[in-house]
Parts: C-alpha cells; structure tokens; sequence
C-alpha cells in the first residue's frame, strides 16, 4: 500500500513541475499575469507533493515497512533511531528523493518570497526552477524509484552503511549539503531569467545575491563538517584528501564565493554583469556535475556506473542544462547594458577582479584534477588518480594570492586612488602581517608557506579590524554614544559590511590554522602492552586496559588510553574497532583529545583484547579546532550580513 | 566609429588575448602537474607488464597475500607477497598492518618499485568492500573481482 502512495506521489510532484515550468516559460513570452499566478500554484503544488513522498518515507523507515524497497535497503531493526531517521538520505535513493524535498522547499520559499515582485523576472525563474524539479521527480520516479514494492518483505534489513553510523556529524552534513548544493537552483533561475530578458536590472541583484548566500553560508559548513566527520571517523588524523567526493562539494562554493564579491562590482559600477550570470549559472551546473560524480558510483568504475540509468540520466540532464546556458549566454549576453567601465588597476573594483579570475583559476584547477582520470579511463580504459602533491601544489600558492588580496582589497578604495591614498591605505597594515609571522616564527613555525600565509594573514586581519568598525568610528566622530554607533553603524544600516567582514576575519583564522596544522602535524607509531606508558609530542600515553562490549549492532573492541603531561592527568581516550553484523571486516574509530593550542589523535591500527596489547597511531597537530569554529563564525557572519539592513532598524 | 569606441575595442581584444595566453600557460601547468602526479591502480600483472616504468611512479597495488610468505621485520615493519592469477611481487612495508591483514586475503599497497626488485610501500590497507569476496581455496584469482577491490579501498590516504 505505501509503495504506491509513495510512487503516486512522485508521479504527482513530476506532473506539477511539468505544468508548471511550461506555464512559468510561456508567462515569460506572453506576459499573461493569470499564467503566473498557475505556474505559482504549480510551484507550491511541486512542493507539498515532493515534502509528503519524503515524510512518507521517513515514516516507512520508522516503522520499519520492508515492503518498501528503500527501507529493505537501508532499514534495520537492530540501529538507534536517530540512525533509523538519518537513513533517509544515506543511500543513493533516498538521498536522490531527499534533493527533491530540498528543492520543493527552496522552490516554495522562493516563489512566496518574490510573489507580486520582480514581474519581469519571476515567471522564468519559476519556470526553470521546476523545469529542474521535474528532472529530478523524474529520476525517483524512474531510474531511483525507492518506493518499488517488495514481493516479498524480509524481516529485517541491513542498516545503513557502518562508517555513517560511527559518528553523530553524519546525520548533520548531508543536510547542510543538500541545503547548499540544491538552494543553488534558486540563483540559477534568477540569472537565466534576466538572460532571457536580456536585461540585468538593479532590482534583481537583491534576490540574486541574497539567494545566492544562504545556500552559500550552508555550502561553507557542510564542507567544514564533512572534513570534521572525515577526521573524526575515518582515522587518518587529516580532514581532507582531495577525495573526489569532498571536490565535488568544493567547485561550486568556490564559483559561488566569487559570484558573490562580482555581485559587488555590478551594485557599485554596473560592470562584469555578464561575468556574473556566468559564475551564477556555473555553480549550478558544477553542482550537478558533483551530484552526478557522487551519486552515479562513476568514481568507484566508470564502467559500474552504466549498470544503472542513474549516471547516465544525470549526465543527460547535465549535457542539456550546460547546451541551454551556453545557448543564452551566447545569444543574449550583449543584451546586457554595461553602465560603467573599470577605473584603475589599483582600485578595489580591480581587486575584485583578479580575485574572481583567481577563484575561477583554483576551480579549473581542481575540476581538471578531479576529471582527468575518468576521462583517461573512459578513453583508454586504464585506472588512475591524481595524488595529492598535484592539488597541494597547485592550490598552496592560489590560496596565498587569494589572502594577499583580503588584505589588500579592503584597503583599496573604489574608484581611482591617489598615490597618497594608495600609501595610507597600504602601509599600517604591514603591522599585523609582521606581528602575525613573528608569533608564528616564536611558536616553531618555519614552514615558508605556512610564515608567508600567517604574514599575509597578519596584513588581511588588521585590514579587516579596521575597514569593520569604519561605521561606528564615522558616528562617534560626529558626537553618537559608543553605544549607539555600534547599533546603528555595524547592527543596523551598516549590517551587510559588518557581516562581511566578519566572514573575512573566519577566513583568515581558518586559512592560517589550515597552514600551521597541516605542516607542523607530528606522527607516531606506537605499540603498547597493558600498563605500558610512551612519550609521544610531549604527552604521556597509557595503555590501562582493552575492553570488549557487546552493542545490539556493533562488536567493539576498546583500548583505554591515559593520557598525561608532565605528570598531569588530562584524559582518557578510547580509540575501538567496531565489528558491524553486515560487515565482515572491522572499522576503527579514533578518539581525538582537542585543546585550543592542539590536538591529540589516537587511532587504532591493532588491538588484542586476549593479549591486552595495542598499536596506534598518535597524530599530534595544532589548532585544528579553529578550522570547525571559524567556519561556523562565517556562516554566522553570512547571516548577519543577509538579513536585510531595513530589519529591525524601524 | 568615434576614437573612444576604437580604444575600447582594441582595449577588448588586448584582454582576450592575454586570457587566452593565460588559459594556455595554466592549462600547461596543471597537465604537467597532473602528469607527475599520477598514481596507477595495477594489479601485480599490470606491474610486471609496464616494465620499467614502475620504477618511481606511485603505483596502487592490489592483490592477494600469498601464504606463507608473512615475515616480520624488526618495529612495525614487515615483508609479503602479493598475487593475482599469473604473476607474484615481494612487497615490504614500513606501515603498521591493520587489524585484519592475514594470508589470502586481498589487499592495496601504496608505493613504488625499488631497483632491489621488490614494492616499497608505506601504506598497506585491507579491502573493506563487502562485496569483494576473495577467491575460494584452489581457484585462480578473478582479475575483475581485484580490480574493483583496488577502486574501491577507501581510506588510503597521504599523510
């Protein structure tokens, strides 16, 4: 019975989405206000049909219906609930249904937000919208139905993969990712709606850049809690291997980070409008290109992939969506007006220039990294990656450029400036960048790169203290209370520049703790016998005891590690394997000791409970925490600087 | 066509031009940067058939540990044998063995071949695919089934 409540549904979704993005498309030719209001209807009729498919299949997964084909899959008697409600999007159907209710949410925000504004735009925003709606509807209604029937249900199923219930971080990063990956729709509607128009207008930045920066403030903290989750659970004590999969979520946060300053440029002199669409609309394909590389299996084989219609109907969908915004930039990009012109190369307007080639350049940059061996093994049929060392080599020196220019672009007034302006701007800040590499030098830094990123980090933080309280500092000049400055000039009208700014400050410290962790990292490798104590990076490691514990899913096995300084008792730590029913080898999970100066990492590599012996890998790194905070500081300052300056100043 | 227009379209093609140089000198880099980057997922036969030129070049190697051949070295260190169905390799090791590794069962070294004649590795991994299922006793290892074993080992990372 569910089955086909579920599969009514889906078919439902399609059908609105169908209707809807033909009657948004032809609303866009005609102007016929009644054709908007229906495609309107449409949308919000997509969005309530696609919601109720994914809460019907939440409650299948509850109440553990295997008759559903999805829950025979990844259901299990045996899990936590909180496993039993992640599930839904922790296989590829259910993740694929999950990207519908995602985008049936964002579709009807969106819909309501701009209802009775932006005429102009409106209908073909909705129409693509749903026109990608209806693509996707069509995927869970045909190539990843989950809600096939099961002749016959068994009794129990298998849960889902063991490595996502080893950590709670899992049920939260792939929300935010889907949050990310898919509110980029919305952005992309915009921008080909005012390619279809041919016209750009003052109006339509709004919606575009604040539609642009909620998926992006979500994009920013999956990727930050994805690394977090690799790095609580997969034991290697790093964060991020240029994993094809983790590239996948980077390309179009970095597109959408360079969409969002260019979105500036064209506010403050009506250039790079063109460029803008550009980057707007490439982040929605390289979104899709990632759903398909992370959904199709294409990584695990190119040819395992063909086995099922998914990969290659994405891969169709994606062929079709780069054909037809290719199609309107090239017929309809020298429709839009340029109102202004470039003035300097020492302008800020020209820093967010190169910025924007730079971000562009780190993305070919890893798209060419990530592609290359699924293109060489597509065409010659053998099997390779591309190591490490090329995307640290390449990426390193783009990421300084890229912090060079934070500091120096803020400095930079708009416009032409005078070499007396330049110099005022440009020297104080040389302070910081000295101070900055000294306390680095001081705490054993000697890495170049990593003393060449803290001096350029030094430079873009006092820039960016500066250029933060520049509002409050204005009032308290002319005569306002500290108190009163602050509200009106950094919470209330200068609200969007304060939040930037405090995105710029995250940035800073997550660029710098991501240089100093990763070339000051110490590793060792230990072997201990019960009671045995090791030096390792300055801690006093204890192995007390090996303990065995049964849970209703999982086998572990526990190593019980003291863990000391200069005869101090700091903590315990407790790195186990888990043996998993379905599983027939063991997973590790490692146990991380956090302070703000450092972390302590003990990851298992043997253990024998009869013996009561251990070998671990201690992975000693500084300031690995600052990477989790400061990203979440971003995205906080993301907010402040989206929620629109007239909102509480009334 | 008045002059400030000429300027700007000569101003135009100037850029063009120098994205395009750009684009190329880039597109150099990054292809030699990928070039010298690569790491080559072979079984033990792909290793014998490319000759010299698995001397240097990283080299996933995936096979099975042949029996009898586990000896350990002094620390954490210790020496095999890996094969498939026509060809064997000497492997030593510098990296902890994890929890699982036994004989027959499939495995993925991270390394290189050295002019003594046997893979350097320093990373060694367990295949933790549930699908692969190693070959039963007496019958010849399934060249297809290593190789979605070497694809599919997560987890061998570079430090």
């Amino acid at each position: 019975m569910l089955p086909i409540l579920g599969r009514l549904l889906i078919l439902g979704s399609l059908l609105a989405a169908t209707a809807g993005a033909v009657l948004g498309f032809v609303a866009g030719r005609t102007l016929s206000l009644d054709g908007l209001k229906w495609a309107r209807r449409f949308a919000y009729l997509y969005a309530a049909l696609i919601v109720l498919a994914g809460l019907l299949m939440e409650a299948a997964l509850l109440g553990h219906d295997f008759s559903v084909s999805y829950v025979a899959q990844v259901g299990s008697r045996q899990v936590p609930t909180w496993v039993t409600i992640v599930s839904l999007w922790s296989s590829l159907e259910g993740s694929i249904l999950f990207w519908g209710v995602v985008l049936g949410i964002y579709i009807a925000i969106a819909t309501f937000l701009t209802r009775g504004r932006y005429s102009e735009y409106q209908p073909d925003a909705i129409g693509v919208w749903l026109a990608t709606a209806a693509f996707f509807s069509f995927l869970i209604a045909g190539p990843a139905n989950p809600f096939q029937t099961m002749p016959n249900p068994p009794l129990d199923g298998p849960g889902p993969n063991p490595l996502l219930q080893n950590h709670a971080l899992m049920a939260i990063h792939p929300p935010f990712l889907y949050l990310g990956y898919v509110g980029m729709t919305i952005p992309f509607g915009f921008a080909c709606a005012a390619l279809l128009k041919g016209r750009l207008g003052h109006a339509l930045l709004k919606p575009l850049r604040e539609s642009l920066m909620l998926p992006w403030i979500f994009q920013s903290i999956a990727i930050m809690l994805g690394g977090w989750w690799a790095y609580e659970v997969l034991g290697w004590g790093g964060y991020w291997a240029w994993d094809p999969v983790e590239n996948a979520s980077l390309l179009p946060w970095l597109t959408a980070t360079a969409a969002l300053h260019s979105i500036m440029v064209v506010e403050r002199r009506g250039i790079l409008k063109g460029w803008t669409i550009t980057l707007v609309q490439s982040t929605f394909l390289l979104v899709i290109l990632g759903t398909f590389m992370t959904r199709s299996g294409v990584f695990n084989s190119v040819h395992s992939f063909t086995q099922s219609a998914i990969g290659p109907t994405i891969l169709v969908f994606l062929g079709a969506a780069l054909l037809f915004t290719v199609a309107l930039l090239a017929f309809r990009i020298d429709k839009l007006e340029v109102e202004g012109r470039l003035e300097g190369a020492a302008s800020r307007e020209a820093m967010f220039l190169v910025n924007n080639l730079l971000f562009v350049l780190l993305t070919f940059t890893v798209l060419i990294g990530t592609v290359f061996p699924l293109i060489v093994e597509a065409v010659k049929g053998k099997q390779m990656s591309v190591g490490r060392p090329y995307f640290d080599s390449m990426v390193v020196p783009v990421g300084a450029a890229l912090l060079f220019l934070l500091g120096v672009g803020p400095a930079l007034p708009w416009g032409r400036a005078t070499r007396d302006q330049m110099a005022k701007a440009l020297v104080p800040p040389l302070t910081g960048a000295a101070l900055f590499a000294l306390i680095g030098y001081a705490a054993g830094v000697r890495n170049a790169w990593s003393l060449i990123t803290l001096a350029f980090g030094g430079y873009a933080a006092q820039v960016t203290i500066a250029q933060m309280f520049v509002p409050m500092l204005q009032r308290i000049k002319r005569g306002d209370s500290a108190a009163g400055a602050f509200i009106d000039g950094q919470l209330r009208r200068g609200r969007r520049r304060f939040g930037s700014y405090i995105v710029h400050g995250a940035v800073v410290v997550v660029i710098i703790a991501i240089a100093v962790s990763s070339s000051m990292r110490q590793t060792t490798e230990l072997t201990f016998s019960k009671g045995q104590t090791h030096k390792a990076s300055g801690f006093d490691i204890t192995l007390t005891r090996v303990e065995e514990k049964r849970e209703p899913h999982r086998f572990m096995t526990i190593g019980h590690f003291d863990v000391g300084r200069g005869g101090r008792h700091l903590t315990t730590l407790e790195p186990r394997m888990n043996q998993y029913q379905m599983m027939r080898d063991p997973i590790g999970s490692p146990d991380v000791y956090t302070t703000p100066v450092r972390d302590l990492y003990l990851s298992l590599a043997n253990i024998d409970p009869v013996a009561q012996t251990a070998t671990i890998t201690v992975y000693e790194s500084p300031m690995i925490v600052w990477i989790w905070i400061a990203v979440i500081i971003m995205g906080i300052g993301g907010l402040i600087a989206l929620i629109p300056a007239g909102v509480g100043s009334a | 066509m008045n002059e400030s227009e000429k300027m700007r379209r000569k101003t135009r093609w100037f850029m063009l031009g120098a994205f395009v140089v750009a684009g190329i000198a880039f597109a150099v880099i990054a292809v030699s940067g990928i070039n010298k980057n690569l790491v080559y997922y072979w079984t033990p036969s792909d290793l014998r058939g490319a000759g010299d030129k698995a001397y240097g070049a990283t080299i996933r190697l995936g096979g099975m540990v042949t029996p009898g051949s586990i000896k350990k070295l002094g620390g954490t260190a210790v020496e095999f044998e890996v094969h498939d169905a026509t060809q064997r390799v000497p492997v030593k090791t510098s990296s902890v063995p994890p929890q699982m590794f036994r004989e027959n069962i499939g495995v993925v070294v991270e390394g290189t071949m050295v002019r003594g004649g046997y893979f350097q590795s320093n990373r060694l991994m367990v295949s933790h695919n549930n699908e692969y299922k190693p070959p039963a006793k007496g019958h010849p290892v399934d060249q297809k089934e290593l190789r979605k074993m070497i694809e599919s080992t997560e987890g061998l990372k570079d430090d």
